[in-house]
């Protein structure tokens, strides 16, 4: 990398765009809808008729009055204020499996076909998307080594939740449900491993890590006993090393008759290289918003994928998708299902734009995803550990797979600067503020970059470059960067309002009696 | 606005150590490690601290002690002061600390910033008790309490966001000793004295981004709630003491012995502020269980300020009986290092070492290593 990079002079753009509750005006409207005519009129009655007299609003709600083009703009001038993966580097925001999301995907599920899809329609007019999901199931099966899939989670934890009630389904079937009150997870798992559980009722055991940083073989053996239920745990973990150990794991918590589950929210260390099911774990699954590029964040549409072996099939949510001869269908007559987790098909353009990302890769171009992730990967750790104030907590001198969680713990010692200053300043260059730390931080001063495959040498060593200045100036001058931003859309931003529900606006109502209170 | 803080710097802290000495209590051990090479430490370990105090350089007006024990060192930073007292010619003394400590508490400053160690903070607590938010900048040989910053840098880091109001919070934190003499002579005997209340910064112990509101005390609350809601009819138990305890004991709505060993059984209690004997004797003839958490800022479990629950009466209840309790913060605070037990006996050490499920929350536990 060369030394004297020219880092970009970014300026966001400041709209100081109200909010569009503020901007309302009374009477303005998007869309003037037609009146019915008189043959459907007489046919259907009013519409206010439709709604049971004691379910209608007695007021109109309270919703922004507004013309199209002032919409428009008030959206573009939010998005013009954010930086997002289309217009800047975000190399940064680890765990979240940032990918180049093809355009043209985007397009296929413009498509009428898809997008006018109704999911009262009749089975025999659906029958297209109906066969993406099952050769989708299909693909993923191979993938996974397992036997069947369900794609109604709509999210990564979605699906860890409907695991661990496959979990407890299983047990129950078998009479031990009582009996089996504990999940077993560890420390550097994704914290969902650890929440799902606990939100369906488990007692959750976390195992540290030993003095290599892999989960504690000797800590696993001291926690198992009949009261396992199962163990729900992520590999590689988050700070980047894959267990070793990870058939051991397996192989014990069968012994005590427990199940095994594999968070692969993010498989791009592993795709195509290792399959959970011949680990020998029961389940597994991939947020195929993740791994599998369809677009991530900002609360979907995503779709966590679960895969399971032949035991535990009939457990997986209604429905399933079935072929029998030439003809799909959805299988809801599934007795020892859990039930529904969504309605209808799930995220059906999910699936459709995974369809078409890995038939447009292949088996080679799929493994090639994971070995291109862990070469950025190690590359972008060559660049870091060169930066002055950066180190990695556990596993010195291990192979890293996708991730990696460094820690500005020297840096701050030596400057008082910390990681969240940093967080801040490296926005100023134009490039998104990276993700931290999952909770709970066991590494102080913690960031957490994934370089995936789908940034470029140039990417990787700009996002390097960018931290190397940002520590040449806490070493010369820490307050610049314990007072950045300076050329975002905001000034530093009150951080102790995220956690204090007396300064937080959860809704406009909130915000406004806050405002009236001169908050 | 402008601050107000005091700093009182114990020249002497830490000067044992360096050279072999277990601590610096006393002139006779001064002179003694004197005589063998011992220099100060303690005031480059205030300067560390200091120097991230520097951009609240105009800010915060210091009340401190003449000389060596902070004006020095505040002028040397180019802090504004008034010193209290008049100059002292010569030695020290755990006096001057005390006194010097009780005129800031009387004149209200907002941190006692002070550079010590375990010896120096027992003086602070005997002045200001739990009436001042009060910062240890780490000095001393012994450094049992949990009083201190990790470094003096991070003491320093905590001071500056507590002065300028982005640290709020305070958490009672412990004031351990060792008897010197005792400890001289290989024989350990640790005492917990009481709490200081010291800064908490939320960003060391939970994810700001992680969005979820409470903190130390609804986890301190929730593991309180997770025993009392497993607690058995007809058994005994053992309550050590400590703060994670002590909401044991308020959730069940008995008073509490903080410093002490108190026993509940059927939720009432049985034995308040017991010693070994009186221990013994309540639980004769009936099941027993412990419920212990960490110790000071060392990780000790069981052989540091609650040594009345002895190596008998933890062979009598049984390792499988003994419930460990403690946040997540004080369990990721020993930064991976084992817990430790000290019970005086080599049999109850070993069979206390190996792995125990430490209580973090309700239906919430972390398997920890336990070492002797």
């Amino acid at each position: 990398m060369s030394e004297d990079m020219k880092l970009r002079n970014y300026h966001a753009q400041v709209w100081d765009e109200p909010l569009l509750m503020d901007k309302s005006v009374k009477g303005q409207r998007g869309i003037l809808v037609p009146e019915a005519e008189p043959g459907i009129r007489s046919e259907v009655g009013k519409a206010e008729d439709l709604i049971p007299a004691n379910m209608r609003r007695k007021a109109p709600p309270d919703l922004p009055e507004m013309a199209q083009p002032q919409v428009l703009r008030h959206f573009t001038r939010l998005s013009q204020m954010t930086m997002g993966n289309d217009a800047s580097n975000d190399i940064g925001v680890g765990t979240c499996t940032m990918k180049y999301s093809p355009k043209v995907n985007e397009a296929l599920c413009g498509l009428p076909q898809m997008a006018d899809l109704h999911p009262y329609q009749d089975e025999s007019t659906v029958q297209g998307i109906l066969e993406i999901l099952y050769k989708t199931r299909d693909f993923l099966r191979e993938i996974s080594g397992m036997d069947e899939i369900s794609f109604q989670p709509a999210s990564g934890g979605q699906a860890v939740y409907t695991a661990a009630s496959i979990v407890r389904a299983y047990h129950e079937a078998r009479g031990e449900g009582t009996k089996r009150d504990q999940v077993i997870t560890t420390i550097f798992s994704h914290p969902v491993d650890a929440a799902c559980p606990a939100t369906v009722g488990y007692e959750v055991v976390t195992i540290m890590p030993d003095k290599d940083g892999y989960p504690d073989i000797e800590a696993l053996k001291a926690s198992l006993s009949d009261r396992t239920a199962a163990l729900l745990i992520t590999n590689p973990e988050d700070i980047g090393l894959y267990n070793p150990r990870i058939e051991e794991f397996v192989k014990r918590v069968h012994g005590v008759g427990g199940l095994c589950f594999t968070d692969q929210a993010n498989a791009n260390g592993v795709l195509g290289k290792a399959r959970a099911a011949d680990a020998g774990f029961d389940m597994c699954h991939f947020n195929l918003h993740k791994t599998f590029s369809s677009p991530h964040g900002g609360m979907g549409p995503g779709c966590g994928a679960l895969a399971v072996k032949e035991h535990l099939a009939g457990f997986l949510p209604v429905p399933v998708v079935k072929k029998d001869g030439k003809r799909y269908s959805l299988d809801y007559d599934r007795p020892e299902s859990i039930g529904k987790v969504r309605d209808f098909y799930g995220n059906a353009q999910v699936v459709l734009r995974v369809y078409a990302w890995i038939m447009s890769l292949g088996a080679e171009g799929l493994n090639q995803v994971a070995e291109t992730a862990v070469l950025n990967n190690n590359y972008l750790e060559k660049l870091l550990l060169a930066v002055p104030g950066i180190t990695e907590s556990y596993g010195e001198g291990k192979i890293r797979l996708d991730q990696i969680r460094y820690s500005w713990e020297k840096l701050t010692a030596d400057t008082g600067v910390t990681s969240e200053d940093i967080e801040r300043r490296m926005t100023d260059y134009g490039i998104q503020a990276y993700w931290t730390s999952h909770h709970p931080q066991l590494i102080p001063e913690p960031f957490t970059p994934e370089p995936t495959d789908s940034y470029s040498r140039e990417d990787i060593e700009e996002w390097a470059a960018v931290m190397r200045q940002i520590s040449k100036e806490a070493y010369e001058d820490p307050e610049k960067v314990k007072s950045a931003p300076h050329r975002g859309i905001t000034t530093a931003v009150d951080e102790s309002a995220a956690l204090l529900h007396e300064k937080c606006m959860f809704t406009y109502k909130k915000y406004k009696r806050m405002k009236a209170e001169g908050k | 606005m402008q601050k107000q803080a005091g700093l009182i710097v114990n020249p002497i802290a830490g000067m044992g150590g360096k050279v072999g000495l277990k601590g610096t209590d006393g002139p006779r051990i001064l002179e003694q490690a004197i005589r063998i090479g011992a220099t100060p430490e303690a005031p480059q370990r205030a300067a560390r601290a200091l120097e991230r105090l520097a951009g609240l350089r105009h800010d915060i007006h210091f009340l401190t002690c003449p000389g060596d024990m902070g004006e020095n060192e505040l002028a040397s930073a180019g802090f504004e002061y008034t010193v209290l007292g008049p100059p002292t010619t010569g030695e020290t003394t755990a006096e001057d600390t005390e006194r010097a400590a009780r005129r800031m508490r009387e004149e209200g400053v907002d941190l006692l910033l002070f550079v010590g160690g375990d010896g120096t903070a027992r003086n602070i607590y005997n002045a200001v008790g739990d009436r001042l938010p009060v910062l240890g900048v780490p000095a001393g040989v012994k450094m049992h309490s949990a009083v201190f910053g990790t470094t003096p840098g991070n003491a320093g880091e905590l001071a500056e966001l507590f002065l300028r109001g982005k640290a709020t919070g305070t958490r009672e934190a412990e004031v351990m000793d060792i008897d010197e003499d005792a400890f001289r002579g290989q024989r350990l005997s640790a005492r917990l004295y009481g709490y200081l209340r010291v800064p908490f910064e939320r960003r060391l112990v939970q994810s700001v981004k992680a969005g979820s509101t409470g903190g130390e005390e609804t986890a301190v609350r929730a593991i309180a709630l997770h025993v009392v809601g497993n607690m058995e009819p007809d058994r005994a138990y053992i309550i050590g003491p400590g703060t994670t305890t002590r909401e044991i004991m308020r959730v069940l709505g008995l008073p509490n012995t903080l410093l002490g060993v108190d026993v509940v059984l059927n939720k009432t209690l049985l034995a308040r502020d017991v010693n070994e004997g009186r221990l013994l004797e309540a639980i004769e003839g009936r099941p027993a269980r412990i419920v212990v958490t960490i110790i000071g800022g060392q990780g000790y479990l069981f052989g540091r300020g609650n040594q009345q629950i002895s190596d008998r009466v933890i062979e009598r209840v049984g390792k499988e009986n003994i419930i460990v309790v403690a946040t997540r913060a004080k369990l990721f605070a020993l930064n991976g290092e084992p817990m430790l037990v000290d019970t005086g006996n080599e049999r109850v050490n070993k069979m206390l070492s190996g792995y125990v499920n430490v209580i973090t929350g309700i239906k919430e536990k972390i398997v920890y290593k336990v070492c002797s």
